[in-house]
């Protein structure tokens, strides 16, 4: 049960990597960016071609997924993504579901529809257990190194957001984009950095799941629904909301098909509608909040 | 000019309406080698319809709209494999289930932003992708849904093979709830969802029951999309959880933002024009078709719909 | 406004209406009709499959019986419905005179009732449920069934020490076969089936599964997966640390797929499986065949789905030779019963009173072999034929 419990724990930090650029990048821009899936994939790939095809190490992939992936997001923030800003909902769904079918279709083309194997290098397969029985903690090695490297990027994104000036000006930039501009704080550049960071950490995420959830083309339509839910249960104001409801829905999942296969994703799904339908705006909104 | 002249005149039907109209029937015995595609691209239309009831004239946006369409489509399949085979009573058991299920699904739309719905309705159609696919000693499950012998249409017309009885059934069903549907936006009911579509606070200011007609229009649109699953898995013979799928509801939304959102015959032009589309560049390269229906959606979204249609408006400054 | 629309209107009516095509009906064709998932989650087999009949053409010419042979190809991306409308437009617009391929169980069941009213032979070359060949009397099977290959391991485990086993299925026809047949005969033999899990088909997530597993701590697990998901079962059952637990590995040969096992990286060596075709089997027709299927695909090594195919347009040919284009369907379905042959995986022949295939299926274990992993085959079990059959 406590593997489970780790196990679930680790899917959940991997979730809110996964998915913090968005909750950002929603709260802020207004833009429901369906896409987001997509930049995941965009890392994986990039960390697994590297390691296949010009045997990079795997710690030095990590670092290139992220900046490949935050480059890829400045460009088409610039180019394609600022127009949209101020167009209804509708239009920017279909607008990122384009692009998902687009990235699909590419990576499907270019590297084929097989799910790729990675090689994990040595240190990190393996495992610990520790107690036995029922109370054994079964620790896989590659998620005790997910589960550290999703903690320290959150530390450090509370760090940013609270402690450092442009933390402040984001802050501000999502509570009222307006005032914060009449202020004199750069929107524009608070948005490409945002966006750029955001789809950066995607391609992190997207690069340490790919061991764990599998990286084909179908990828982001596959996780899309994850990452909704992530967001709108746990809100968009804060880090710490969508923090809680990533580790909520890992546990759930994990738990669910573990204990009761036959109903497994049921669970999760019933959860955010009931969740939903309950508090609309999200569980963890602050009173006053967007 | 009068108002009520006005009014009167905007619920006429255009010459141009009846030869659309007269085309789409006449072409199954003029294209034989076609009815199937015909077939299809009727169904599809009347799917579009249903989602224009709730996107263009509510403001509504769904991403699980399959899930009403493959509760229809099982339904019908269901009832004709297991209690009797009559295409037009299958229908009607179709549309049943689908608005009963409608009803249901409508108390998760009544509250929160566009994303809470937007989550609300993609959940919905996957808990229903997951319950097909559980309850598979009932649908078949990933297997899908064999054996569903349709029996002849009205007693007399059989399913042949060349599928023209089945463009000529699903065309009639389209037109009958098209007509239907054309009754509903142009009464003062379909006024009120415009109402509520603009801005459902001064909606409810002038004392618009928000919530009841939302629960109302959802229930319809999801009855004439139980409709439009019931005609394809009948004149297909075959269930399958594909009906469910994510893409199908995001595929009827393309198509409608194709033909026009907000405009009863959008969805049926969107349709024609996305099959025929599909058709045309599946059979050039049948792989990555869909790269080219994501390119179109976004150039579509950054040119915008009014000015792709009109190819002089793409260079030079903007007029008007 | 109003002009828009009547433009659109008659632009789209305009369109539907010059689609017209008359097709030119040919007497000296001979069409086949290949329906195979190209995309999609199954794009492996399709792209073996594809392969593996242009081979058969390119060996053996496209002129037979003084017909030439043509192989129309469409990608049905898994779908059922989409590989039955593609199946009555190929019968009814190409008037192809015989249907082949069928990626998966549903899209052969889809199209079963469609042979069956156009009378057209339908070749499995895929599909590995047993009840596809009762769907229809037009179905003839050139792959394989999944209760053929599954008893031969129940038939094994228990001579080596294997009682207790888990079994871990993909939740779809085959998989249902291969969990009940492989149960039916370990018990047989004494052995225990102590749990039975099964996988969703769609978007399958093996860890708790695996989990699972390992708490209920058997001497063994058997797997059946389709083909493309066997690497990540083999990750998921070495990172749980089963294989260090002393659980055993035993599978159908879909795991230990002969387009993947190379990557698959040493924890793989060992495994044993029952399957009907290895890349590795030591006869000088597959040598011949494994070299130019590799040597015409970059490399691509042979599957068991790629023998399938070949094997299929095998029993067209021959088919087709025999009844020299006369009779139709009906002929051309008496001719593909009862032909006996060899294939590259060993010797097989048509069962004429079932349409199903009959063959030998082999015991194997991976092992490195010249640098790359190989499945070898070490134990035969001759002229199985497939225990499925309720007809």
């Amino acid at each position: 049960m406590l593997t489970i419990l780790f196990d679930g724990v680790a899917y959940g930090m991997l979730l809110f990597i996964l998915a913090v650029g968005l909750a950002v990048t929603m709260g802020l821009m207004n833009f429901i960016n369906l896409a987001h899936g997509a930049f995941a994939m965009v890392g994986g790939y990039i960390t697994v071609l590297l390691m296949q095809r010009l045997g990079v190490p795997f710690l030095v992939c990590l670092p290139l997924a992220f900046i490949g992936t935050a480059l890829l997001g400045a460009v088409l923030e610039r180019t394609l993504y600022r127009p949209l800003y101020h167009k209804p909902h509708l239009e920017q769904v279909l607008f990122s579901i384009g692009l998902v079918f687009m990235a699909v279709a590419s990576v499907d083309y270019f590297v084929g529809s097989t799910q790729q194997i990675m090689q994990l290098p040595e240190w990190l397969k393996g495992r610990t257990e520790i107690g036995s029985g029922a109370w054994m903690l079964g620790m896989g090695h590659y998620r005790l190194f997910i589960i550290a490297v999703c903690a320290a990027l959150t530390i450090g994104l509370q760090y940013v957001l609270t402690k450092t000036r442009f933390g402040s000006r984001l802050r501000a930039s999502v509570d009222d984009q307006r005032v914060a501009a009449g202020m004199g704080i750069n929107v524009n550049i608070v948005f490409l950095s945002t966006f750029a960071f955001g789809s950066g950490l995607a391609g992190l995420g997207g690069a340490l799941g790919a061991e764990v959830l599998g990286l084909d083309p179908s990828f982001p339509l596959k996780f899309m629904i994850y990452f909704l839910i992530v967001v709108a249960v746990g809100g968009t104001s804060s880090i710490t909301g969508p923090l809680l409801a990533a580790l909520l829905l890992g546990i759930a999942d994990v738990a669910g098909k573990y204990y009761i296969p036959k109903l497994g994703a049921f669970i999760v799904y019933s959860l955010m509608i009931v969740i939903l339908i309950w508090r609309p705006q999200g569980l963890f909104v602050r009173k006053g909040g967007k | 000019m009068n108002p009520q002249n006005t009014l009167l005149q905007a619920r006429s039907f255009r010459w141009w309406e009846l030869v659309f109209w007269l085309l789409a029937f006449v072409a199954p015995f003029a294209l034989p080698s076609h009815a199937l595609i015909i077939n299809e691209i009727a169904i599809v239309a009347l799917f579009a319809l249903s989602l224009d009831l709730i996107l263009g004239y509510t403001g509504i946006v769904s991403l699980g709209h399959a899930a009403f369409f493959g509760m229809g489509g099982y339904a019908a399949a269901l009832f004709a494999k297991h209690v009797m085979p009559d295409p037009l009573v299958g229908l009607a058991v179709g549309i049943a289930a689908a608005t009963v299920l409608g009803a249901v699904a409508s108390l998760t739309i009544m509250r929160g932003t566009d994303l809470t719905r937007l989550m609300v309705t993609l959940g919905v159609g996957l808990i229903m992708l997951e319950l097909a696919n559980k309850l598979d000693w009932l649908t078949g499950g990933a297997d899908g849904l064999q054996g569903v012998m349709m029996g002849p249409l009205l007693g007399k017309f059989e399913f042949d093979l060349y599928g023209r009885t089945a463009a000529w059934y699903s065309l009639t069903v389209l037109l009958v709830f098209f007509l239907i549907a054309r009754r509903i936006v142009q009464s003062p009911f379909g006024a009120t969802l415009k109402a509520i579509r603009d801005n459902r606070l001064r909606a409810m200011a002038i004392g618009i029951p928000v919530t009841a007609k939302l629960a109302q229009v959802y229930t319809l649109a999801a009855a004439l999309a139980g409709a439009a699953g019931a005609l394809l898995t009948q004149t297909t013979g075959f269930a399958s959880l594909d009906l469910f799928e994510f893409h199908r509801s995001a595929d009827v939304m393309l198509i409608l933002v194709i033909g026009g959102v907000g405009w009863l015959y959008g969805g049926i032009l969107g349709a024609v024009g996305f099959k025929l589309l599909q058709d045309l560049i599946s059979s050039v390269t049948p792989q990555y078709w869909t790269f080219w229906i994501g390119l179109f959606l976004v150039v579509l979204v950054l040119v915008g719909r009014d000015r792709l249609f009109r190819p002089w408006t793409w260079w030079g400054g903007r007029k008007a | 406004m109003q002009k828009r629309q009547l433009l659109r209107a008659t632009a789209a009516a305009a369109l539907v209406l010059s689609t017209g095509l008359t097709a030119m009906a040919q007497d000296n064709v001979f069409k086949i009709g290949l329906i195979l998932p190209m995309t999609g989650q199954q794009a492996t087999t399709g792209r073996q499959i594809e392969a593996a009949a242009k081979l058969y053409m390119a060996q053996h010419g496209d002129t037979v019986a003084g017909k030439k042979v043509q192989l129309i190809v469409k990608d049905d991306t898994s779908l059922p419905d989409v590989t039955r409308r593609l199946a009555q437009e190929l019968v009814v617009n190409d008037k192809v005179n015989v249907l082949a391929g069928m990626g998966i169980t549903p899209s052969a069941m889809a199209t079963a009732p469609l042979a069956t009213q156009s009378k057209t032979p339908l070749v499995v070359m895929a599909a590995a449920t047993s009840s596809i060949t009762e769907a229809s009397p037009y179905v003839v099977r050139s792959s394989f069934t999944l209760p053929q290959v599954s008893v031969a391991l129940a038939d094994w485990a228990p001579k080596n020490g294997i009682k207790k086993v888990v079994t871990l299925v993909s939740d779809y026809g085959p998989g249902i076969d291969a969990e009940k047949f492989f149960n039916q005969r370990l018990t047989f033999n004494g052995g225990q089936v102590t749990e039975a899990l099964r996988v969703p088909l769609r978007n399958p997530d093996f860890a708790p599964f695996l989990q699972k597993v390992r708490d209920a701590k058997p001497d063994a697990l058997f797997v059946f997966v389709p083909s493309g998901a066997g690497a990540a079962v083999m990750k998921q059952f070495l990172e749980r640390g089963l294989d260090k637990a002393g659980i055993k590995l035993i599978a159908t040969g879909d795991v230990t797929d002969d387009d993947q096992l190379n990557d698959m990286g040493d924890g793989a060596l060992g495994v044993v499986t029952s399957h009907h075709y290895s890349a590795a089997h030591p006869s000088a027709l597959n040598k011949k065949f494994v070299a130019e299927f590799e040597k015409a695909n970059k490399g691509l090594r042979p599957n068991f789905m790629a023998v399938g195919g070949y094997d299929g347009m095998r029993v067209i040919y021959e088919a087709l030779k025999t009844t020299k284009g006369a009779g139709g369907g009906d002929a051309l379905l008496a001719a593909m019963k009862g032909q006996v042959f060899e294939s590259p995986r060993g010797k097989v022949f048509i069962d004429a009173q079932t349409r199903d295939i009959v063959q030998d299926v082999y015991l194997r274990k991976v092992e490195r072999v010249n640098g790359q992993l190989y499945n070898v085959e070490f134990d035969v079990i001759k002229d199985v034929k497939d225990p499925g059959k309720t007809k």
